[in-house]
């Protein structure tokens, strides 16, 4: 696959003057998930930031208008506060540690040592994994006095002993640990499928032109990676805004709310406390939080594409 | 070039092919499902009953009640709709679209009190069972404290089927010897100093606690709260006869707080489930938890009486914090008459002796014969009948769940802070905004 | 250019031995977990505690596997019937939406990706109520053809984001070249694009196939009880009250099988340069 991948208006293949039918096969093709997004998503979208805007508490629909004082009391409560720091430092961590896990192991594998295969199934092993089974087995295994912490002493590893998720300044690293585990697997799928579609013609041309396989690895190798990454972030992102099940499992939320996330709070909210409106609040602010970091990120990205 | 795509092709068409009989398969259940959405047996109908029994003993003694009434009932099919989750936290969400989406099981297990008072009658979704009540004549049988709290006003809304006590203390025997008495010297005092005790005889963490959730510490709380202020207090704290900022309250807080100093180090990692493991072990000596804890021990093949047993929490003797579990009549139930009957064997002595020994609880009717329950039980039995009856807040009876999911809040950052002014104070905000 | 061919070429070098130690270390740090969920799958109840999680069984025994299989058994058929169609399909349409928004540049293509993409974050548990109403519209609420409308809509903003970063590294020579052939905008995707497409689906079949298997908020809220996929019933494993672990344990390395078949066999897909071979033709 040749690296500049140049966009520019279709060349019309046909004849001039002959009209085809064949011009509006492309949005017939999309049109359909247009209008299933547009339902499912924006619809619903709609109606969750009028939700927000009532007084919704209890399980018969209240739309009674409360302006924007849902929001406002959010953003008073210590605990959507802590929410939303969480959020932000976990999805930093997370992505960090799931790209950087995930792009090594795959350039590990694309050394083509014997045995990638098993390798390769091993790291994905952990996605087929339902996150509560997880959040269980990673609780155990973060437990001071009885789990990781065990083993660190009898491979002489003590200094890295902590408190894990009994402390709560230690206890969110668990929690990205435990989530870069079950995720970076599939990082690691993606950019394999990345490194192993780079021709081999690529690499064998820049070494006959006498660039080591370090340059190689930075010249060539990497800004390919650059649409992958993309993928990766995007994915790993909403993963992280939404997670939900290994956080009830793991911590609860705890100690304190030192792990907890928006969207434990918007279920507690909605499906424990009956609050719809704030449930509702909470999850229009996450939105919020993601069209402010994702879609500059991302509007940035494509117009990168273009300029290449 | 066409030469070239052949093999490629064929591989496409043929995995398109397999996809095709897949979906095809598939379109043709959409179908079906389509055209006759409902399935129901000649004659008897179905019965859906929805809980968050699913495994050990519960889902045994709620098998125990369906083996029950299908025998009074045998034209009747019944759908099982357990949906786990602790404490029923997956099964209220699953719950709550249902019955807005129009879909409403034929009974669902609820909380006893605001629970279901607070949420479904508020919201105009049940039907009131008073009727039922007086054919049954389950005024007789069912302790009056405990037909209030499934009350509002002058209509029943659900039935009782078992009664958990909340305010237990639950001792290793082996390590805790005299230190630990029911009778007289039970108090938070002397609770306190008999855990300094065995902190200084070396059992470094005597208290267990689980905390994850926090739901366990409020339990603490409302115990301390009725050792402290007694029963008429705790309760006047829903009704506005007591105040939140009231010393009582302070001083529970503070006992919680002394009792921090005797807990396990990890506790908000663990459940209560493995905090009662610790007790087993020996490495605690004793938890205060509700007397499912019971069925942990018995589970683990230790004897009641013999290798631990359970006394009223510290300072709440003569009082019975209540946690219970009731059905209900849901409006619109698709085979309400099922349903009625479903009522009638959950209040029925053969439904609730069947169920509740399997449970691990106490039967809400007071004469279901005692012998069929462990020591332990038998003791609670008795109590039950003279002790005065408080509803608990951890578990759904005292307070609609916006109150107690923000007390288990706060109790979570209590055991972190332990500030008890402010703690105080956030309580009797949480109170003003839920329990007016 | 085989791999086969390169690998017996290879003579011993010190970075192979630094690569092999590098990917035993990996691997261990994946694995731990799942030896201690192997190893308490194999104990009994009495035996599992959080305290001793690393320790082996005493006396290994299959119970739990057996409890776990005859909850899981039931479910299982309809998780397949799930999760087969609803990959398949949201994975063609994301080619598709791929293909088109990374070759067809209409005006506001990237603004359709973009919309299309922001769809990906909304969280769940927020539009549970409307989606129920609009299923239930559509007499789908309460089965399997529900769930897979569902998980095929909300799966399209990621097998499109998936396609069309993979589509956009393919040069538009090759299109043009159809084109010019006289080939039509789906004959292009029949035969230029479709070809070299595997190593895409294999990332969207693993994506899609894990996710929709393992989904439990949308499984436990969309079907009735006769219908449930294999989440629920797993999670109805550990019980509400008194957790056993064991079974819990057992149930979850089950239910980890089918995908993890499915990562075992779509892997030898990673195959590297298909399409260096097409343009050499």
């Amino acid at each position: 696959m040749a690296v500049a991948a140049t966009r520019e208006r279709p060349v019309p293949g046909r004849s001039l003057g002959s009209f085809s039918w064949d011009r509006f096969t492309p949005f017939v093709l999309i049109a359909p998930s247009i209008v299933l997004i547009a339902v499912f998503v924006y619809v619903f979208i709609g109606y969750t930031a009028f939700i927000s805007t009532t007084k919704w508490y209890g399980i018969a629909p209240d739309y009674t208008p409360a302006g924007l004082s849902q929001y406002i009391d959010l953003f008073g409560l210590p605990r959507f506060q802590a929410d939303v720091s969480n959020t932000v430092e976990f999805t930093i961590l997370f992505l960090i540690a799931c790209i950087v896990l995930g792009f090594g192991a795959a350039v590990l594998l694309d050394q083509r040592v014997r045995g990638t295969i098993l390798f390769q199934n091993v790291y994905l092993f952990p996605l087929a994994i339902s996150f509560v089974v997880t959040g269980t087995v990673w609780r155990w295994i973060f437990n001071p006095n009885f789990g990781i912490n065990l083993l660190l002493d009898e491979v002489h590893l003590g200094f890295l002993k902590s408190p894990w998720l009994a402390d709560t300044r230690t206890a969110l690293y668990g929690l990205v640990i435990a989530a870069a585990w079950q995720m970076s697997g599939f990082c690691m799928a993606m950019f394999l499928a990345g490194l192993r579609a780079i021709p081999e013609e690529l690499r064998e041309a820049a070494r006959v032109d006498g660039a080591s396989e370090g340059r190689i690895f930075l010249r060539v190798i990497l800004p390919l990676m650059r649409p992958i990454t993309l993928s990766a972030i995007i994915i790993l992102g909403h993963i992280s805004l939404k997670i939900f099940d290994l956080v009830y499992v793991m911590t609860s939320g705890g100690p304190g709310f030192a792990t907890d996330m928006p969207s434990l709070y918007m279920w507690v909210a909605v499906f424990r406390q009956n609050l719809y409106g704030r449930g509702a609040a909470i999850a229009m602010v996450l939105l919020l939080m993601v069209a402010l970091l994702i879609v500059p990120y991302l509007i940035w990205s494509l117009r990168q594409e273009v300029e290449r | 070039m066409s030469s070239k795509w052949t093999r490629r092709e064929f591989v496409k068409t043929t995995g398109t092919a397999a996809g095709a009989l897949v979906l095809g398969g598939a379109f043709a259940e959409f179908l079906a499902a389509c055209a006759g959405s409902t399935t129901t047996t000649t004659g008897g109908g179905n019965l859906e009953i929805f809980s968050w029994w699913t495994a050990g003993g519960e889902a045994d003694g709620l098998a125990e009640m369906f083996k029950i009434y299908t025998q009074k009932y045998p034209s009747v099919k019944i759908v099982n709709a357990a949906v786990a989750g602790g404490a029923g936290s997956n099964a209220k969400a699953v719950l709550a679209t249902r019955m807005q989406g129009g879909k409403p099981p034929d009974s669902f297990q609820v909380h006893a009190g605001q629970e279901l008072i607070s949420t479904w009658v508020k919201a105009d979704k049940m039907e009131p069972i008073t009727s039922i009540w007086k054919s049954e004549g389950w005024d007789s049988v069912i302790p009056q404290d405990l037909k209030t709290i499934v009350s509002k006003g002058s209509d029943v809304w659900s039935v009782p089927v078992n009664v958990h006590r909340g305010n237990a203390l639950w001792v290793n025997l082996a390590k805790a010897g005299s230190a630990i008495t029911p009778g007289t010297g039970n108090n938070l005092d002397n609770f306190l100093s008999a855990l300094g005790k065995a902190k200084t005889a070396g059992i470094q963490a005597p208290l267990a606690l689980g905390s994850k959730g926090n739901w366990q510490v409020t339990m603490l709380l409302e115990n301390n709260i009725v050792a402290v202020g007694g029963a008429d207090f705790y309760r006047g704290l829903f009704n506005g006869k007591s105040s939140w900022t009231d010393n009582n309250v302070k001083q529970a807080l503070t006992y919680i707080k002394s009792m921090l100093n005797y807990v396990n180090a990890d506790h908000p990692t663990i459940d209560w489930d493995q905090a009662a493991g610790r007790v087993q072990a020996g490495t605690s000596v004793g938890t205060i938890m509700g007397d499912w804890a019971k069925g942990y021990f018995t589970a683990n093949n230790w004897k009641p009486d013999t290798d631990f047993t359970g006394i009223a929490s510290p300072g709440t003797e003569k009082t019975y914090m209540i946690v219970c579990d009731t059905f209900g009549l849901p409006k619109g139930a698709p085979d309400r008459d099922n349903a009625i009957n479903w009522i009638k064997v959950c209040g029925s002595e053969a439904g609730q002796a069947a169920f509740n020994p399997k449970k691990g609880s106490i039967p809400a009717r007071t004469d279901v014969p005692a012998s069929i329950f462990d020591s332990i039980a038998q003791r609670f039995i008795g109590e039950f009948k003279t002790d005065s009856l408080t509803p608990s807040i951890a578990h759904g009876s005292a307070a609609p769940e916006a109150f107690a999911s923000g007390v288990n809040d706060e109790m979570g950052q209590f055991v972190q802070k332990k500030d008890v002014n402010a703690s105080t104070a956030n309580l009797a905000k949480l109170a003003d905004q839920f329990l007016k | 250019m085989s791999a086969a061919q390169v690998m017996g070429r290879r003579p011993f070098k010190p970075s192979r031995v630094i690569t092999y130690a590098l990917l035993l270390v990996v691997a261990v740090f994946y694995l731990l977990p799942i030896y201690v969920i192997a190893v308490t799958a194999f104990k009994s109840f009495v035996e599992v505690s959080h305290t001793t999680p690393w320790q082996l069984p005493s006396a290994p025994s299959l119970a739990a596997f057996g409890d776990a299989l005859t909850t899981l058994a039931p479910s299982f058929v309809n998780s397949v019937l799930l999760v087969v169609p609803a990959t398949l399909l949201s994975a063609l349409l994301g080619s598709l939406n791929g293909y088109v928004l990374s070759k067809w540049r209409f005006r506001g293509a990237d603004l359709v990706f973009t919309l299309l993409l922001f769809g990906m974050f909304i969280p769940y548990q927020s539009i549970l109520l409307p989606l129920v109403l609009v299923l239930q519209k559509f007499q789908l609420y309460g089965g399997i053809p529900g769930l897979i409308l569902t998980h095929v809509v909300y799966g399209i903003p990621i097998t499109t984001l998936i396609f069309r970063n993979y589509y956009a590294a393919v040069p538009t020579e090759v299109i043009e070249a159809a084109r010019i052939d006289g080939a039509s905008v789906l004959g292009i995707y029949r035969h230029v694009l479709l070809p070299i497409s595997m190593p895409g689906f294999v990332v969207v079949l693993i994506w899609q196939f894990t996710s929709i298997w393992n989904e439990f908020l949308f499984a436990v809220t969309l079907t009735l009880p006769d219908q449930w996929p294999i989440t629920v019933a797993l999670n109805g494993l550990a019980g509400s009250l008194l957790a056993h672990y064991e079974i819990q344990m057992a149930g979850a390395l089950l239910t980890a099988l089918p995908p993890l078949v499915i990562y075992i066999v779509l892997g030898r897909y990673f195959i590297r340069g298909l399409l260096a071979g097409a343009l050499k033709g």
